[in-house]
């Protein structure tokens, strides 16, 4: 391990944070010829058209000014009719809402205005690589509460209790998973609500992945009980809407805290890119059946992907939602480190190891699915073909 | 027609050289099942055949012409235009028919070796039927999308290799 020379100028904070253990396999990985990636966390579908002629529509029209700090008003609107359309939610779009940078930056904010230096949050892992090091910048303490394989990866409630101290000050939820694509049902929920009141905490419940369900109706956590009060809502626009790119997401919640995280927003970022904001209007007005459509195309993917797995002898749980598979790789015998890099360097088929979404992801590895059909059978043969080789 | 049937005409619209293995694992069904239902579906006409489709420009100076043609008819009475229609779409020139809304009532699709041998078929053999009152001949330059799928190269996938 080399160690690096560090510059005297740099806070303690960004060097209390670890860069991203993606970051060496796509290193990696960009290095190699003919590499199958299932490593890509975001749709193989290009924005529909609708949308991109929408937001160079914008363009000609002239807009390319700042927005509203919040973000365009007939956006927010939309964004209301919509989140009480689908997951039976009800924000006031004036100030209940601000339009953010993706749900990356929406989660940055509400941690910011909430945590105090030294707070603590509890985090769910495996977990979506951000939320420690964002909990972490922003002053607080992250705190992993593991989820296990033998549970589906659904966090236990007791969990939660046994994590809590009197320092804990927020809960970061998160379903349908990256990397572990569970969903939690409303019965999950309800009992996950009732420790968090217990305890009076607040919650981040991320669910950018909440249109991405195959098997149940999605509950949205702040539609459970009294939930609401207490819960800040993420979501946004890249995945259901194939538009990671745009960077475009939002936040909703109680007034207070909405308009507290808006503070952090007008100072630190003003607005999300205006071009953006109108593409987003044009999918919520019009982009259901692109979302049906895509959907439809990932739960197909879902099913050869699990079945291909599970005929190789790695096993899975099926993934409720998203678009990743998180088998398990134990019967190998090597850690998600060694398997992930061996199966680059012999098959160049790229997947992430599970290790880096949290120590409770050892042992597994996550496979994207958001991928031809073509490669995903090439990826499959590839992978049997790897785990053969070794036995 | 079925969901499960209308999901499976979906993949194979698509790709029609998809495996009965690929079709089976996607759709969550037995590959026995697949099979079944794509016999049913063959042998009641609703899957009437399959085919490629070929960028003919590309590697090959083979070219084909293809021409649209707008046509004019007098229906015949007691069958309409139908009878018209089979007197056209039988020549094997004829790639497709269609009855049309608007000021002409066929659509007449025809593809050549060249525009001379197009040109010959419209004023030889559709121009003199008896119901045909008008035709107007427009002829393809350029195709840019075909049956859902872009003739263009700048298609591949543009994601990073690896990301959270
Ligand atoms: C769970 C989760 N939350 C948030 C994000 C970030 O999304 P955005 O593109 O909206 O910033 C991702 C992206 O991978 C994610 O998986």
């Amino acid at each position: 391990m080399i160690t690096e020379q560090r510059s005297k100028y740099l806070s303690d904070s960004v060097e209390s944070i670890q860069p991203s253990g993606i970051r060496r396999f796509f290193d990696l990985a960009s290095s190699m010829e003919n590499v199958i990636s299932l490593g890509v966390g975001e749709p193989d579908f290009v924005t529909p058209w609708n949308v991109i002629e929408a937001s160079y529509h914008s363009l000609e029209q002239g807009y390319t000014a700042y927005t509203a700090n919040a973000g365009l008003l007939e956006l927010r609107k939309e964004i209301t009719r919509y989140m009480r359309r689908r997951f039976g939610v009800t924000y006031n779009a004036e100030n209940e809402m601000v339009v953010t940078v993706g749900a990356s930056q929406a989660i940055d904010i509400a941690l910011r205005a909430v945590v105090n230096p030294g707070e603590e949050v509890i985090v769910v892992e495996p977990s979506f690589v951000s939320y420690a090091p964002t909990v972490t910048l922003a002053g607080g303490v992250p705190v992993p509460v593991h989820t296990y394989s033998k549970n589906d990866f659904k966090l236990q409630p007791e969990h939660i209790e046994e994590a809590v101290t009197e320092k804990t000050k927020a809960i970061l939820l998160c379903s349908p998973n990256n990397p572990t694509g569970t969903v939690l049902s409303k019965t999950d929920l309800q009992k996950i609500a009732q420790v968090v009141e217990k305890h009076d905490l607040l919650v981040i419940s991320d669910e950018i992945y909440a249109e991405l369900t195959y098997d149940e109706p999605y509950t949205s956590f702040p539609s459970v009980g009294n939930m609401r009060e207490r819960t800040i809502l993420i979501s946004g626009f890249s995945k259901a809407f194939a538009m990671t790119g745009w960077r475009l997401g939002f936040a909703c919640g109680p007034k207070d805290i909405l308009q507290a995280m808006l503070k952090i927003h007008q100072y630190t970022m003003m607005c999300a890119p205006t071009m953006a904001q109108h593409a987003a209007l044009e999918a919520l007005v019009n982009g259901q059946k692109d979302v049906i459509r895509m959907k439809e195309s990932y739960r197909q993917r879902r099913s050869l992907v699990t079945h291909a797995l599970e005929e190789m002898g790695l096993s899975c749980h099926i993934p409720g939602g998203a678009f990743y598979v998180f088998p398990s790789i134990k019967s190998t015998g090597l850690s998600s480190e060694e398997f992930a890099e061996q199966l680059l360097l012999k098959e160049q088929v790229a997947v992430v190891p599970g290790s880096v979404f949290g120590e409770s992801g050892e042992g597994h590895i996550r496979c994207s699915y958001a991928t031809s059909i073509a490669k995903l059978e090439e990826a499959m043969k590839r992978i049997k073909r790897f785990i053969e080789n070794r036995e | 027609m079925d969901a499960k049937e209308r999901e499976l005409l979906q993949l194979i619209e698509k790709n029609g050289r998809l495996e009965n293995s690929t079709i089976a694992r996607l759709m969550g069904i037995s590959e026995d099942e697949t099979k079944q239902m794509i016999e049913k579906l063959e042998k009641e006409k609703v899957i009437l055949g399959y085919s490629a489709i070929i960028n003919w420009t590309k590697g090959t100076d083979e070219g084909a012409v293809t021409a649209m043609i707008d046509v004019k008819v007098t229906p015949k009475r007691g069958v309409g235009f139908d009878k018209v229609a089979e007197r056209i779409y039988r020549f094997p020139e004829v790639k497709a028919v269609y009855l049309m809304s608007g000021v002409y009532d066929l659509s007449v699709s025809i593809e050549g070796k060249t525009m001379a041998e197009v040109g010959r078929f419209v004023s030889e053999k559709l121009s003199t039927l008896d119901s045909v009152l008008s035709t107007t001949t427009h002829f393809i330059l350029k195709k840019y999308k075909h049956d859902g799928l872009v003739f263009s190269e700048n298609e591949e996938d543009k994601r990073i290799v690896v990301s959270p």
